[in-house]
C-alpha cells in the first residue's frame, strides 16, 4: 500500500549532520570524516549539505567550543569533492560577521543561511543583503520559532524576505513543536510571503516529532526541509534523514535521494562517529518539553556534573527564563547560583 | 561655569545621555540633534527647553560657534558617525563618539580615561556597551599576568537595542574585539552579542573569559577583578560581579550584570547606562581640564 498524500510533491532535503551534528561531536569532526560523510551524502543524491561550526561561521570560541579545524579548512576540504551536492554555511549575526560570509563564498558555498532568534530578524539585514548580492541561495533562518505566534513570525519573515532571503525557515530549535504548531506557522508563512519566496522547516527530535513535524511542514507548503543522517544533531538530534526519506518514499514525494545509499551512510559512517548515542535521553526530552535551545544539552550536563545540579533542573530553569540560542554562557553562571542557593538551603 | 554640549542622535542612547548631562556640574546640554522631528527623544528635549533640530548634522553646524558648543556627543550609528565626523573635524570641539565607528582612540574610563584627553585628540571612541562592561575585566586579568586570548559575551534585552545597534551588529563585534585586545591587553580578542526578547526584559549580563598565558594566579587575579569592579561602580553604580572569577585550567571567567539608573529606558537597560555614563565621564574630565586652563 502506498500513502498518496504527497504524490509527486517536490521537496528539497538539506542535511545537517556536518553542522548541527558538530554539537554532539563537540565540534571535533575530522576533515577525513567530513569529506567521507559529505561524499557519501552526495553519492546518495542529497542535494544540500551544511558544513560549519555547530554555531555557524565564527562559532569557534570558549563559549561554544573550539572546533578541530577552522570553518575555512572544513569548507576547502569538502566543497571541491562534491559532484552534485551543494554546500551551505550557517551564520548567526552577533557571532559571525560579513567577513566570515565572504570567506565562505570564496570557498564556494552555494547557500548561506542567516540565523536569528525568531524576533530579531533585523540584525540579519546586512548579511542577507550581501549573500543575495553575491548571487548565493539566501536563507533566512528564524530560530526558536515556537516562542512566538504565527502572525509575529510572519512579520519577521517579511523583514528577511525584504532583505534578500529567497527562502525563510521556521526553525524548531528546541524540538518543542507539535505538528499543529508546524502547520500553523508554515501555513501562515506560505500565505503571507511572495509566491517566489520559499518556506522551509528545521526540526529537532526531542519529543520524537521530527518526522511528523516535517510531514506537516510539507503539507502546509514547505519546499525545503532539514534532516540529518542518523539524526546527528543537537539535543536528541535533527529529523533523522534516512527515516524521513523512507516515509517520503511511502508517501510518493519527489526528493531525488537513494534511500539505501543514504541509510548506509547513516549506519556505516555517521553512527560510528557518535561519541554517545544521539537519542531522546531524559535531558534531551526536557529540552523539547521545556522549550530550550537544543545545543544547551551538553553544557547543562557538564555544568551539572561540575556543580552538583541535575541537568534537568538547569534546563527547566533556562526554559523558564526564556533563554535564546547562543546563551550558553548563562549555564555555568546559573549552575553557580543554584549551587549556592541549594548549599544555603542545606545549611539552614 | 559650564561648557556647552550637543548630542547628535535622539534614540535610546542620545536620550539617556541627555538626562545624565542635565545633572552635570561642568557640561550643559544645549543642543539635541535628530533626523525625525516626531522622535520621542526630540520631543523630550524640546520639553526640557533644549534646542533641537531634525535636520541632522546640517542643522547643528551653523550654530556650533555662535552657541560656543565645545563637546559633541555622537549617539547615531557607525555609518552616520563617519559623515558627522567629516563635518565636525574642522571645528573646535571634542567629539565623543558613542557609536562603534572607532575613528578616534578607544576610551574605557577605568582603564585609560585620561590617556587621550589633552594630547590634541579631538575624537574619542567609547567602543560599545559590551566593551565598556567587559574590557575592564579583561584588563583586570592582564594587569596581573599575560592573557593569550579573551572572549566576551554580552547579552542585552531586545528592547534596549535600537536600530543603530541592530544595523551595526558586525561593527559591534569587531570594535569590541578590538578594544578587548588594545585596551584589555589580550593578545587575541573575540566578542559575541546576544539579543534576548524575554518579558520582563533581562538586565544586561556579560561573561568575560580569559585564557592566561601560564597558570592563573588565583589570589592576585581575584583581588584585581574585585578592585576593578569597584572602579567601574564609581560611575556605574549598577555594575555588579555576579559570579567568579572562576578558574578552570587556564580559563578565568567572570560573570557581571549591569543595571542602569533608569534615566530613559528602565533599569534593565544597563547597556545604555554604562555607555552614556562612560561618555559623560569622558566629556566631563575633558571639560574640567578646559575650564581649569581657562581659569588659570
Amino acid at each position: 500500500m502506498t500513502a498518496i498524500s504527497l504524490r509527486g510533491r517536490k521537496v528539497v532535503l538539506h542535511d545537517m549532520c556536518l553542522r548541527d551534528g558538530m554539537h554532539p561531536k563537540r565540534h571535533q569532526i575530522s576533515l577525513a570524516q567530513m569529506v567521507a560523510v559529505a561524499t557519501g551524502l552526495d553519492e546518495a543524491g542529497v542535494p544540500l549539505i551544511e558544513v560549519t561550526h555547530g554555531d555557524g561561521l565564527g562559532g569557534a570560541s570558549i563559549n561554544y567550543g573550539f572546533p578541530l579545524h577552522t570553518d575555512e579548512e572544513y569548507l576547502r576540504a569538502v566543497v571541491p569533492r562534491m559532484k552534485r551536492a551543494k554546500i551551505s554555511a550557517l551564520l548567526l549575526p552577533g557571532i559571525g560577521t560579513v567577513d566570515d560570509l565572504r570567506m565562505a563564498a570564496d570557498c564556494g558555498v552555494a547557500t548561506v543561511r542567516v540565523a536569528t532568534h525568531c524576533t530579531e530578524a533585523d540584525v540579519a539585514i546586512q548579511h542577507l543583503g550581501l549573500s543575495r548580492k553575491l548571487g548565493l541561495d539566501t536563507v533566512g533562518f528564524l530560530m526558536m520559532a515556537h516562542m512566538i505566534e504565527p502572525e509575529a513570525l510572519v512579520a519577521q519573515a517579511k523583514i528577511m524576505e525584504a532583505a534578500g532571503a529567497n527562502i525563510v525557515y521556521c526553525t524548531d530549535s528546541a524540538g518543542y513543536m507539535l505538528p499543529a504548531d508546524v502547520t500553523a506557522r508554515i501555513g501562515a508563512l506560505r500565505a503571507a510571503l511572495r509566491p517566489e519566496t520559499e518556506v522551509g522547516f528545521h526540526g529537532h527530535h526531542n519529543l520524537g516529532m521530527g518526522i511528523a513535524n516535517s510531514i506537516a511542514a510539507i503539507e502546509a507548503g514547505a519546499a525545503r526541509v532539514d534532516g540529518s543522517a542518523a539524526g546527528l544533531g543537537a539535543g536528541a538530534g535533527n529529523t533523522p534523514l534516512e527515516v524521513f526519506v523512507a516515509v517520503l518514499d511511502r508517501m510518493g514525494a519527489d526528493h531525488g535521494i537513494d534511500l539505501y545509499k543514504l541509510m548506509d551512510v547513516a549506519e556505516e559512517l555517521v553512527v560510528p562517529m557518535m561519541d554517545v548515542p544521539v537519542r531522546i535521553d531524559r535531558d534531551a526530552l526536557i529540552l523539547g518539553y521545556a522549550g530550550v535551545y537544543s545545543s544547551f544539552l551538553l553544557f547543562a550536563q557538564r555544568a551539572g556534573a561540575k556543580y552538583g545540579i541535575p541537568p534537568r533542573d538547569l534546563l527547566v530553569e533556562l526554559g523558564r527564563r526564556k533563554t535564546v540560542g547562543g546563551q550558553e554562557d548563562l549555564i555555568e553562571d546559573l549552575a553557580l547560583d543554584m549551587a549556592r542557593s541549594r548549599g544555603r538551603a542545606e545549611r539552614s | 561655569m559650564k561648557l556647552n554640549a550637543a548630542i547628535i542622535g535622539s534614540g535610546n542612547i542620545g536620550t539617556d545621555l541627555l538626562y545624565k548631562l542635565r545633572r552635570s556640574a561642568v557640561l550643559d546640554p544645549l543642543w539635541m540633534v535628530g533626523i525625525d522631528a516626531a522622535s520621542d527623544g526630540l520631543a523630550r528635549a524640546r520639553a526640557l527647553d533644549v534646542k533641537t533640530t531634525a535636520d541632522g548634522i546640517d542643522g547643528l553646524i551653523p550654530h556650533l560657534a555662535a552657541d560656543r558648543v565645545r563637546v559633541v556627543f555622537d549617539a547615531t550609528s557607525a555609518y552616520a558617525h563617519l559623515q558627522n565626523w567629516r563635518r565636525l573635524a574642522e571645528h573646535d570641539v571634542l567629539v565623543v563618539d558613542l557609536t562603534p565607528a572607532a575613528v578616534g582612540p578607544y576610551c574605557i574610563p577605568p582603564v585609560n580615561l585620561t590617556e587621550h584627553l589633552g594630547a590634541g585628540v579631538k575624537n574619542v571612541n567609547m567602543v560599545t556597551c559590551g566593551g565598556q562592561a567587559t574590557v575592564p575585566m579583561v584588563a583586570a586579568v592582564s594587569r596581573v599576568q599575560p592573557v593569550d586570548y579573551a572572549e566576551i559575551v554580552a547579552t542585552v534585552a531586545s528592547k534596549s537595542a535600537g536600530p543603530g545597534t541592530r544595523n551595526n551588529i558586525d561593527e559591534f563585534t569587531r570594535t569590541t574585539a578590538g578594544a578587548v585586545e588594545k585596551l584589555g591587553g589580550a593578545r587575541r580578542g573575540k566578542a559575541i552579542i546576544i539579543l534576548n526578547p524575554a518579558e520582563p526584559p533581562l538586565i544586561m549580563r556579560d561573561t568575560i573569559h580569559c585564557l592566561t598565558a601560564g597558570d592563573p594566579d588565583v589570589e592576585a587575579i581575584t583581588a584585581s577583578v574585585r578592585a576593578m569592579v569597584a572602579e567601574v561602580q564609581r560611575y556605574v553604580p549598577g555594575y555588579r560581579l555576579k559570579n567568579g572569577p572562576i578558574f578552570d585550567g587556564r580559563r578565568v571567567t567572570t560573570y557581571v550584570e549591569v543595571e542602569g539608573l533608569g534615566d530613559y529606558l528602565p533599569p534593565y537597560a544597563g547597556n545604555l547606562d554604562i555607555m552614556t555614563a562612560a561618555a559623560l565621564r569622558t566629556g566631563e574630565v575633558w571639560a574640567e581640564r578646559a575650564l581649569g586652563r581657562a581659569a588659570s
